[in-house]
């Protein structure tokens, strides 16, 4: 049975995205230190609220470094709204360094109609990623934040998996390699929801 | 783009879905998590649990709500009731809330939203603003008062500058309620909703006076409401979720559109 590990350091609730992968058919371990992680096939780090405070959990429990090593060995790892956030150099939001896995940094949404950026919108992919296999094209996704994650350097482009507006386009999802991170909830977003939380169960039983 | 949210609210007491004046004349209707459940298949864009009791005692009976709504229903969710501090907050999110909605408790301690905020992020952190018209006199431009504990006692608040201070606070999302219209089914306030949504730059969730799609309508192209929120309507049958967002979608309002929820 696939195990996926995820992640628990005080940011938000667990519940749905444990109930979801469970009903995906997986093995889930709530991790809140670093040996929670041996024998996981998956990482999820969800999350929601500022940067600083969670990364300042996530080193009191010594996750930081092990949560490094994962990515840098290319294994399975999903980012979950602030989760995908951290994945970047550093926040606007309240100017916190982050893990710095991905060139660029996470900001505010210049030119939104309006903020928090609440509710259903169309994630729209800009290439094809099994993460979403089985998801109509432009499908919503349920997104709450203000902020984004700005990739940068030469392969931003790459990075950037799809993207959604509220005014201007931002980036809503980011892939490289084994890793990937939505800035939308799909422990939120119903049936599509479910599905991307089950490919990547898939995709994490696959590495294994 | 940005759907328009459709928001059934459900009225808990005691562990259970009521309907009825708040208070007054109560009648069970069902089981919340399974009537969040039923919502979210029709196409509901998220769920506002209501604790319309907010006793202490209540507290742990809703986290429990929350808890087996999260477990059942992929939607996000909303609980106002008898919040009052941060950490009544945390459980409440940690239970499977996504945000949390102060009302009274705001008005009697407003520096609470600025904790709250701070704390969870104003994304979590909805502020709930109870107004009825202000009586005034001829020629005087349209104003509102801010009520509490259910529109029973007044405020010496104007709704909108109360609204653009709890923004300045921190509140990320507006939850705006017409006493004056609240279960008459005579539409929604939509000069209240207006004169707020101009003035902050946060989404407004329209409530009270809902009676059919045309009031939906109206409450996001007069109102200027990101959200639009019913409960009677909806519980009684009267409208389904998905025929509410057909008349929106043929108002060329943004909406989700859910294909296996008939209208």
């Amino acid at each position: 049975m696939t195990r996926i590990a995820v992640v628990d350091y005080g940011a938000g609730n667990l519940v749905s995205i444990d109930q979801a992968l469970r009903a995906a058919g997986s093995d889930v371990v709530i991790a809140r230190a670093a040996p929670d992680l041996d024998g996981a096939d998956g990482l999820i780090v969800p999350g929601v609220g500022a940067a600083r405070p969670a990364m300042d959990r996530l080193r009191r429990r010594g996750l930081v470094e092990p949560i490094r090593r994962w990515i840098a060995a290319d294994r399975p790892f999903l980012g979950i709204c602030l989760g995908m956030q951290l994945l970047f150099e550093g926040s606007d939001e309240d100017g916190a360094r982050t893990l710095g896995v991905l060139p660029g940094r996470t900001v505010l949404l210049v030119g939104a109609p309006r903020l928090p950026h609440i509710g259903w919108n169309a994630v729209r992919r800009r290439r094809p990623h099994p993460l979403f296999a089985g998801v109509a094209p432009d499908a919503p996704f349920y997104f709450v934040h203000s902020y984004a994650p700005h990739p940068a350097g030469p392969n931003a482009m790459d990075v950037a998996l799809a993207v959604t507006d509220h005014g201007p386009d931002f980036v809503s999802a980011v892939a490289r390699g084994r890793l990937a991170g939505v800035q939308f909830h799909p422990e939120r977003s119903g049936r599509d929801g479910l599905r991307l939380l089950a490919n990547f169960a898939t995709l994490a039983g696959k590495a294994a | 783009m940005l759907a328009v949210r459709v928001i059934p609210c459900l009225d808990v007491a005691r562990g259970r879905v009521v309907k009825g004046t708040r208070f007054v004349d109560l009648v069970d209707e069902g089981d919340p998590p399974e009537l969040a459940e039923r919502y979210a298949r029709e196409g509901a864009d998220e769920i506002v649990f209501l604790d319309i009791s907010a006793a202490p005692e209540g507290r742990a009976t809703l986290r429990d709500i929350v808890e087996r709504t999260a477990r059942r229903a992929f939607v996000p969710l909303t609980v106002g009731g008898g919040v009052r501090t941060p950490s009544e907050m945390r459980d409440v999110l940690r239970a499977g809330a996504d945000k949390v909605s102060l009302n009274t408790a705001a008005v009697a301690d407003p520096d609470l939203v600025r904790r709250c905020a701070r704390r969870f992020g104003s994304q979590a952190v909805v502020v709930a603003i109870d107004a009825r018209r202000a009586v005034k006199s001829p020629g005087q431009a349209a104003a509102w008062e801010v009520v509490v504990k259910g529109g029973r006692e007044t405020t010496d608040l104007d709704a909108v500058a109360w609204a653009e201070r709890v923004v300045d606070l921190g509140a990320g999302e507006l939850l705006v309620t017409s006493i004056d219209r609240d279960g008459t089914q005579s539409g929604y306030d939509t000069a209240l909703l207006r004169a707020i949504a101009d003035r902050v730059p946060v989404p407004v969730v329209a409530s009270g006076g809902a009676a059919g799609p045309s009031d939906f309508v109206a409450a996001v192209l007069e109102g200027g409401a990101s959200a639009v929120l019913a409960a009677s309507i909806f519980h009684r049958r009267q409208h389904s979720i998905a025929a509410v967002k057909a008349a929106m979608a043929a108002a060329g309002i943004p909406v989700r559109l859910v294909p296996e929820a008939a209208a």
